[in-house]
């Protein structure tokens, strides 16, 4: 009886496994809170998740061939517990014709999905770039994203901005990806797979968002005490939004004369050795680009949001937030937290 | 907890040949097939970088060990026929022949602290200068960590040659060690090339 | 139990009855100065069931941490150790040594040998192994220098460049992992050698190579495996050290290193270590599932060919763990083809096992419930392992919980089943004493339950984009309900284990006498006593064919007819 238990359950998985992708695939037109796999929104991720559902198929079926026998042999080869009956069964050493059918028809299986496998590789891979689309270099660090656009002129972090990339007006994105110290990996699920970021050794990948949105990943490939909290967040922008925020990014750094004396802050409390403030003197590289900070919605590569008390707290102790992030406490005054907060919230 | 067996015979005793090839062969044979895989890594790990420095001395200022190859593959035939003169059980000449042996491997050995001392001291290349002097020293010097552990162990038998311990049935065992010597030669043809010939 | 009594008796008594009981000090000494490859068997077994009680208690403070997002049971840094000391643990301190314990343990038993080629070697492999372990967890206590307190591994089992340079890993914790394998590495060598010369030099009278059981050829290909797998570690392990304390760039990629070659070297190990770690459940399966089925394995040939097939395949598709590093098209080509190939002979195997049941009486013990269950677990961990193989589907699964879905179903549902199965089946041998067959399947029923609604689970987390080391993640994933579940599976699993633990001591005392041959087995182990003399066997057996008590108990239908 416990068999047949066994069985049912498993019958009961594969189902469970098919009723869970269905419904991800009928909702594959737009950004989701969770990155699922089987919500794709760019080409590559498209065809990964049709790819998958093909080999999903493939093996599901191989389970329950292979799992159906299996199940019939336990069931109806069981021992019956009759005592009487102290025979051995038929003694079968093998059989070489079942032997090389079951070499063979494997061999078969392996040559559809490799052929299948490999086109798709060649794709993805090997995709020519059209001459009209986005570069973006993104550059790892322990532990968050720096994007320069070197077309564009703009360097900004952890809040990746790409135009919309729709079948009217194909914009893809190809990101360049290197790393300032160890190795990171750039995945945003619905996007496309993903690609390792890797010291010393140039990667390439590109993505052709479908719908506008904010779309989430996060670093996947351990990176040290944050590796967590690295996460990735990916704007899909209008070709319109797209070109507002470039605008807005390639300008320099709103002066305020009312908050000189944070700026004052900024610049003599070590802030500039890691920072950049494009306009005024602090040109630090170690540490993200601040120029347009307001302009994120989020903290810490996406693990706060960026509201002044967030931001004011971070300065304080990034601990707070990230324990183990890079950047120190930099022990200031309450009056220098002040100053310094009210200068970077003017950094539109 | 009896000590008490039952043992199947078989049921008609097989009278064929029953022979087992030697555990001390076998042994070193599994023993080589494993250093190999550890020398192939740092042969790769080598090629791999040849060039790949971005400073420092380059493997131009290497010296060919002309004197140094010539005695440590020289050594592997002595040890050939002092392998046989034990076989014939000619004490003397096999004491004499592993010495020669042993000495060929000494002067191997030294005559790499030389080389080394020459790049160290007069060429500026050191395990930390840069990938060159990082995987240079490493091949090499593992490499000369076998001769060092092949040379104790030659030690040993000559000095259990010299006290009239070894006999004609210890040929197996002088075969097996053999064997690890041959092995390190071999070894050397291919860091040799390597490093001297392709890497240069 | 047997219904058969084994017709011929050869009987020996070498030893001289004792008056006393050991002191405990002669005891400790008999077993520390040990060469007989059976007690060194038992202290390899003991030692990875130890370490197996640790890896899983580290596993689950990982669950309770993941139950819920931003979860602050333990910190950043200690809930990294405790993945990577999770991850180290379980392979080289649980898996291996786990390996190394069986085949000492039964190998020569089975061969007709009367200990291992090299005995002292076999001790000395063993306290070398002991003594890795115990140096790898003396980094939870000893200080990193004299600035802190503790200082375990916290860069993942997989050890990255550069993370691991001095820059990024200031502590010790790199060290001591690189030492502490180095020094096990060594003692996993002379376990290889070992047995590579028992099988080729010790073998009985009459057993030819395809005459020797089955488990005693996965055990020779694993050591020859081993060879040249552990050998490519030891080689890296030893270029980090010098990078590490004399200043070498092999893995510095400020001087011109690279990251990417770490990789390879690591997963040139790597990867064919699964296949060692799974080698011991091959073993396992190709003695339970016939004799439990009543029926001569199916195809011995085919099996010995596939065993050796995977092994060689299995050194040639390293790179799909590096599908993402950015390699070229045609280099995840290949390495898509030889991954893909592996299932082969896999499936041979899985058709060979399914093939000697079909037909057969099944007597569903405990050990044979176990290795059932093995076979459905590994069926799956095989064909998610296809998935993982098609290389743009990788490129999304790659570092998320379904790969770690993936390969605990192999590690847990297969080796950890199949492992379970070994013990129920072999401790009557070692200890003269069954193991409870009530609690026996209460640990059976538990741990697949567990084992189910944990592992199961953990595919759809990573379906949906969970990477794996991550010590917490945002509320807004949506991933909290599915880690709970799979933190409840955990705990269940947890009960099944220690309920496991229980039944090994409880049943040393109280279990049921076994005899010499509970399960009426063919086997040469099943020969001598329960548990055997040091001697093994007092007169060197003599076989015809793979099955020497099948022809002892059926002389009218000898197995050597047909073979």
């Amino acid at each position: 009886m416990s068999r047949e238990w066994l069985r049912a359950k498993y019958s009961a998985g594969v189902g469970l496994l098919l009723f869970l992708l269905l419904p991800g695939l009928a909702f594959a037109d737009g950004p989701q809170a969770t990155p699922n796999i089987f919500a794709p929104a760019s080409t590559p991720a498209s065809d990964i998740s049709h790819l998958a559902i093909f080999a999903l198929s493939v093996t599901a079926g191989i389970f329950v061939v292979v799992g159906g026998l299996l199940a019939f042999a336990v069931i109806r080869f069981r021992d019956r517990g009759d005592k009487s009956d102290k025979r051995e069964p038929a003694q079968i050493y093998g059989s070489n014709q079942i032997e090389l059918a079951w070499t063979v028809v494997p061999i078969l299986i392996v040559v559809v999905l490799f052929l299948t496998t490999a086109r798709m590789i060649f794709a993805i891979q090997d995709a020519p770039k059209p001459p009209h689309a986005v570069d973006v270099t993104v550059v790892g660090h322990q532990f968050w994203w720096e994007y320069r656009y070197p077309k564009l002129g703009i360097t900004t972090a952890n809040e990746l901005h790409v135009p919309l990339s729709s079948d009217k007006q194909p914009q893809p994105t190809y990101l360049k990806l290197l790393s300032a110290d160890v190795v990171h990996s750039f995945w945003v699920p619905q996007l496309a797979g993903k690609t390792d970021v890797i010291p010393n050794h140039e990667n390439l990948t590109w993505i052709d968002p479908k719908a506008p949105g904010l779309y989430v990943g996060q670093c996947a490939q351990f990176c040290g005490i944050e590796h967590a909290d690295m996460l990735l967040r990916v704007y899909v922008d209008t070709p319109e939004q797209f070109a507002a925020w470039v605008k807005n990014q390639q300008e320099p750094a709103v002066q305020d004369p009312t908050v000189a004396e944070g700026r004052r802050v900024f610049e003599t409390q070590a802030c500039m050795n890691c920072h950049t403030i494009r306009g005024t003197a602090a040109t630090g590289r170690f540490g993200p680009d601040l120029t347009h900070l307001m302009s994120r919605e989020t903290l810490a590569s996406g693990v706060i949001p960026n509201t002044p008390a967030n931001l004011r707290q971070w300065i304080e102790n990034p601990d707070t937030f990230k324990p183990g992030a890079l950047m120190p406490a930099m022990q200031l005054t309450d009056q220098q937290l002040d100053e310094v907060t009210a200068y970077l919230e003017t950094l539109k | 907890m009896s000590a008490t067996t039952l043992i199947p015979r078989g049921p008609v005793t097989t009278e064929e040949q029953w022979s087992l090839p030697s555990r001390g062969k076998i042994a070193m044979y599994s023993l080589i097939i494993g250093e190999s895989a550890i020398f192939t890594i740092f042969v790769v790990a080598y090629v791999f970088y040849i060039g790949k420095s971005l400073y420092g001395p380059t493997p131009q200022i290497l010296e060919v060990p002309v004197l140094n190859t010539i005695c440590l593959l020289s050594s592997s035939f002595t040890i050939w026929l002092s392998e046989r003169a034990l076989e014939r059980n000619k004490m003397k000449l096999f004491g004499a022949l592993w010495a020669l042996t042993l000495a060929l491997g000494a002067v191997f050995l030294v005559g790499t602290g030389f080389e080394w001392y020459d790049l160290i001291y007069h060429k500026g290349l050191t395990i930390s200068t840069n990938l060159f002097g990082t995987t240079f020293y490493s091949l090499v010097g593992l490499h000369a960590t076998h001769v060092v552990f092949g040379l104790i162990g030659l030690t040993t038998v000559l000095i259990f040659t010299l006290m009239g311990k070894v006999k004609e049935e210890h040929c197996e065992r002088i075969q097996v060690l053999a064997l690890y010597w041959h092995f390190v030669d071999a070894v050397w043809v291919v860091v040799f090339t390597v490093v001297y010939i392709l890497g240069r | 139990m047997a219904d058969h009594t084994l017709p011929i008796g050869g009987t020996l008594d070498v030893t001289p009855e004792r008056l006393s009981r050991p002191t405990f000090l002669e005891w400790v000494t008999d077993w520390v100065t040990t060469v007989d490859h059976k007690k060194l068997g038992l202290m390899y077994i003991i030692y990875s069931v130890v370490f197996l009680l640790v890896g899983g208690a580290e596993a689950m403070a990982i669950r309770i941490q993941l139950m819920f997002p931003n979860s602050h049971f333990v910190a950043p840094d200690t809930y990294n150790r405790l993945f990577t000391m999770h991850g180290t643990t379980m392979v080289f301190l649980m898996g291996m040594p786990f390996l190394f314990g069986l085949a000492n343990y039964v190998m020569p038993l089975q061969i007709g040998a009367r200990d291992m080629a090299f005995p002292r070697l076999n001790a000395f492999s063993f306290w070398l192994t002991a003594f890795g372990g115990l140096m790898l967890y003396y980094s939870f206590i000893g200080g990193s220098g004299l600035y802190g307190v503790g200082n375990a591994p916290d860069v993942t089992w997989w050890f990255y460049a550069p993370l691991t340079s001095r820059a990024f890993s200031p502590g010790h914790g790199v060290d001591y992992w690189a030492l502490s394998l180095i020094v096990s590495g060594i003692g996993t060598l002379g376990f290889a050698i070992n047995t590579l010369a028992t099988v080729f030099s010790m073998r009985c009278k009459g057993m030819t190579l395809l005459r020797m059981p089955l488990f005693s050829w996965v055990v020779t290909v694993a050591s020859g495996l081993l060879l040249i797998t552990i050998t490519p570690l030891t080689a890296a392990q030893i270029m980090l050290t010098i990078d590490r304390y004399l200043g070498g760039h092999f893995f510095d990629t400020q001087a011109g290193g690279s990251a990417v070659v770490w990789m390879h070297f690591f997963w040139i190990f790597g990867h064919p270590e699964v296949y060692v770690l799974v080698f011991p459940a091959f073993a396992i399966a190709n003695e339970v599932i016939p004799v439990f089925s009543r029926k001569a394995i199916f195809g011995y040939p085919a099996m010995v060919a596939a065993t050796v097939g995977i092994a060689f395949i299995s050194m040639g598709v390293w790179a799909h763990h590096m599908f993402t590093v950015g390699m070229t098209s045609v280099s995840n080509t290949f390495f898509v083809l030889s991954t893909e190939l592996v299932g082969v002979p896999t499936g041979i195997k899985i058709f060979n096992w399914l093939a000697t049941m079909w037909g057969g009486k099944i007597r569903f013990k405990t050990p044979m419930l176990f290795l059932t269950a093995f076979l459905f677990q590994f069926l799956i961990a095989g064909l998610t392992g296809i998935i993982l193989s098609i290389a743009p589907f990788d490129w999304q699964l790659h570092n998320s919980y379904f790969v770690i879905a993936h390969f605990h179903y192999m590690l847990v549902g297969a080796i950890i089943f199949a492992v379970s199965g070994g013990f129920y089946y072999w401790y009557p041998k070692a200890t003269g004493r069954m193991m409870s067959e009530t609690i026996g399947k209460w640990h059976f029923w538990l741990f697949l339950i567990g084992f189910h609604v944990t592992f199961d689970t953990m595919h759809f987390v990573g379906l949906e984009g969970m990477p794996r080391s991550i010590y917490s993640y945002p509320a807004d994933r949506g991933w909290q309900h599915l880690n709970v579940i799979i933190s409840i599976g955990g705990f269940i699993q947890a009960i099944a284990m220690l309920l496991f633990a229980y039944n090994l001591i409880w049943s040393l005392r109280k279990g049921e006498v076994a005899g010499n041959d509970p399960w009426d087995a063919w086997t040469l182990e099943w020969a001598t006593s329960s548990p055997p003399p040091v001697y093994n066997f007092a007169v060197e057996p003599e076989v015809r064919s793979r099955r020497p008590l099948w022809d002892l108990k059926h002389p009218e239908d000898p197995d050597w007819k047909y073979e």
